[in-house]
């Protein structure tokens, strides 16, 4: 009986824990919405997502997002072209070369590497992986999208990587036997029957890393400059949504002006972008759900 | 251990029944000598000692746990992947030995085919689960070429009828019964030499059963058969030769018939009769 009670206690604890981040998630989202609504009240939205042009600090404003989206895709493009093939590759390595010792070493070094603070990468990116960036790149500006782009990609490579690998190693042994009863090679089995059966595993891992790029703010905030340029361009200043939103925070805007609500009209679509990214993954999971028995 | 079927000759082994020698024509194929298997510490096969014929059936026989799926995997170098396993002795096919310093393990594959205890299906079409072998072996030239094998390998499992209005379907979405023999039509459409099955019928019903078991007496003009299998009946219809495993030994190893009818040790009869294991 009081073990039943004590359930019940665990059960209700447990519930309240839920309730906490769903209350606190839906909390989030109501201030940006409100603020949103307030900004949209004064700023056309066409402007918002069409305009090449962000100014909204300067006497001139313009409020045209779209220099701080390519911003951050730029950036978080580069980042991903760094992890995702090379956390692919150390993912197979790991989950299907390696041997155990090997794997001991490497799985929590990877791991500390993530728990590395992201101001250190930022100043890693422009105190050194510019400078030497420079040396083969004359062109390349002190602040620009390539160098913390490659930052972020060697941060998001251990979660890539990681996750990667989990999916691999979830992956029956039965079916590895499978391929090697057929004749087929580490390297076949590896890449045509691990890789495919831990699909949805893996673009989990891929799209979590994308997001956490989109949303990386530290190393762009130091290192890419702040200059909201509509450019694809990776050598050149630029500003993402992140590094914009940290500048208006931590300047001297007064709160509750134009200026200061753009920061959660580009937050909201920040949050609509990661948003629309896990549902991409849902997806993607439920095409390629692994049914095994 | 009692067997009436001597490893020597290395070609021809005589065969002894009752007392009377009655000639085993079929070469051998497998010839097994003194393997022991350890996974880590623990020992799981001890001595063995076999020589298997080519174009027969063999059954290995004996309670769970004794090392019956384990020494089949040893004839196809499957368990060079579990970590920690090791093996001596010898294993020679067609006279090559198989755990040789210069044998191509996967080459080796290709020659002695598998069927798993647990069907292992890839998840892939069903057509490609087939045609993943041809594919990684070059084996046909033409997509015609490789749909014709599929074809056939599948109607050679049984399993054509039910399946070539959904060949592009996912195989997961297959019944058990119709997992395993997908599994087997994987396994003979790369034509192997020797086909190793292990309990191939234990997730199936009677009738998919009885199909399996007419494919096996059908496939053993072409292949080599070692079939293991918990199912005494089973044993006594489809195999040819029988092999009875105990603890990781083998303990009796010889005509099926005479298994059943006349076994030499104690332990065997028991087991085939149903009073242990
Ligand atoms: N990967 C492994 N690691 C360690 N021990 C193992 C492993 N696989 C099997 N064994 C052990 O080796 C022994 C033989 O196992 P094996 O699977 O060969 O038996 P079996 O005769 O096929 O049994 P069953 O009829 O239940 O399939 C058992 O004691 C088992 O626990
Ligand atoms: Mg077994």
């Amino acid at each position: 009986m009081s073990l039943r009670r004590g359930e019940r206690a665990i059960e209700a604890l447990l519930f309240l824990c839920a309730l906490a981040s769903v209350g606190t998630t839906a909390g989030i989202i109501v201030v940006l919405a409100v603020e949103t609504f307030a900004f949209f009240g004064e700023v056309s939205i066409v402007e918002f997502l069409t305009g090449t042009e962000w100014t909204p600090l300067f006497a001139t404003k313009h409020f045209g997002v779209l220099p701080l989206l390519l911003g951050t895709t730029v950036v978080s493009v580069i980042a991903l072209v760094v992890a995702v093939p090379t956390g692919l590759l150390s993912a197979i390595y790991l989950s299907e070369y390696a041997p155990e010792r090997v794997r001991r070493v490497v799985k929590p070094v990877l791991e500390i590497l993530a728990g590395v603070p992201t101001v250190v990468y930022g100043y890693f990116a422009l105190t050194f992986v510019t400078p030497l960036l420079q040396q083969w790149l004359p062109g390349l500006s002190g602040f620009n999208a390539l160098s913390p782009g490659i930052v972020m990609g060697l941060m998001i490579l251990p979660l890539v990587s990681s996750l990667s690998e989990d999916a691999m190693r979830a992956v029956p042994r039965g079916l590895r036997e499978g391929a090697y009863a057929l004749g087929a090679t580490r390297m076949q089995t590896a890449l045509q029957v691990v890789v495919p059966a831990a699909f949805s595993g893996i673009t989990a891992a891929v799209i979590l890393a994308a997001s956490r790029a989109i949303g990386e703010t530290m190393i762009v905030a130091i290192a890419a400059g702040q200059q909201p340029r509509f450019t694809a361009n990776p050598f050149v200043p630029i500003e993402t949504m992140t590094a914009y939103i940290v500048q208006v925070s931590l300047g001297d805007t007064p709160q509750g002006t134009l200026e200061y609500r753009t920061i959660f009209a580009v937050g909201m679509l920040l949050f609509l972008m990661t948003f629309a990214l896990n549902l991409l993954s849902s997806w993607l999971r439920a095409r390629f759900r692994e049914e095994y028995n | 251990m009692t067997t009436d079927v001597r490893p020597l000759p290395p070609t021809l082994s005589s065969v002894v029944r009752a007392g009377t020698p009655v000639a085993e024509t079929a070469p051998v194929k497998i010839d097994v000598r003194n393997l022991n298997f350890y996974y880590g510490q623990k020992r799981a096969l001890d001595g063995i000692s076999m020589a298997i014929h080519a174009n027969r059936v063999t059954a290995f026989i004996g309670p769970s746990g004794c090392g019956k799926s384990t020494f089949l995997r040893t004839l196809n170098r499957m368990n060079d992947i579990i970590p920690g396993a090791r093996v001596d002795g010898s294993v020679t096919i067609d006279g090559h030995d198989a755990y040789g310093s210069g044998v191509d393990v996967v080459s080796l594959r290709r020659q002695v085919g598998m069927v798993f205890q647990k069907s292992n299906p890839f998840p892939k079409s069903i057509f490609e689960n087939v045609a993943y072998g041809l594919r990684i072996n070059n084996l046909t030239r033409s997509k015609a070429e490789m749909a014709e094998r599929v074809e056939e390998s599948l109607r050679a499992a049984a399993i054509w009828d039910e399946v070539k209005d959904r060949l592009h379907e996912s195989a997961l979405a297959l019944s058990g019964g119709q997992q395993q023999r997908l599994c087997i039509a994987r396994a003979l459409a790369i034509r192997p030499d020797i086909l190793l099955m292990d309990e191939p019928a234990s997730a199936l019903d009677p009738i998919a059963t009885q199909r399996i078991e007419e494919l096996v007496y059908d496939l053993k003009k072409a292949y080599t058969i070692v079939i293991v299998t918990h199912n005494m009946q089973q044993a006594a219809r489809v195999s040819d030769y029988t092999a009875f495993f105990w603890l990781g030994r083998l303990v009796e190893y010889g005509r099926t018939d005479r298994i059943f009818t006349a076994p030499a040790e104690k332990l065997t009869e028991d087991y085939v009769t149903g009073r242990c294991g």
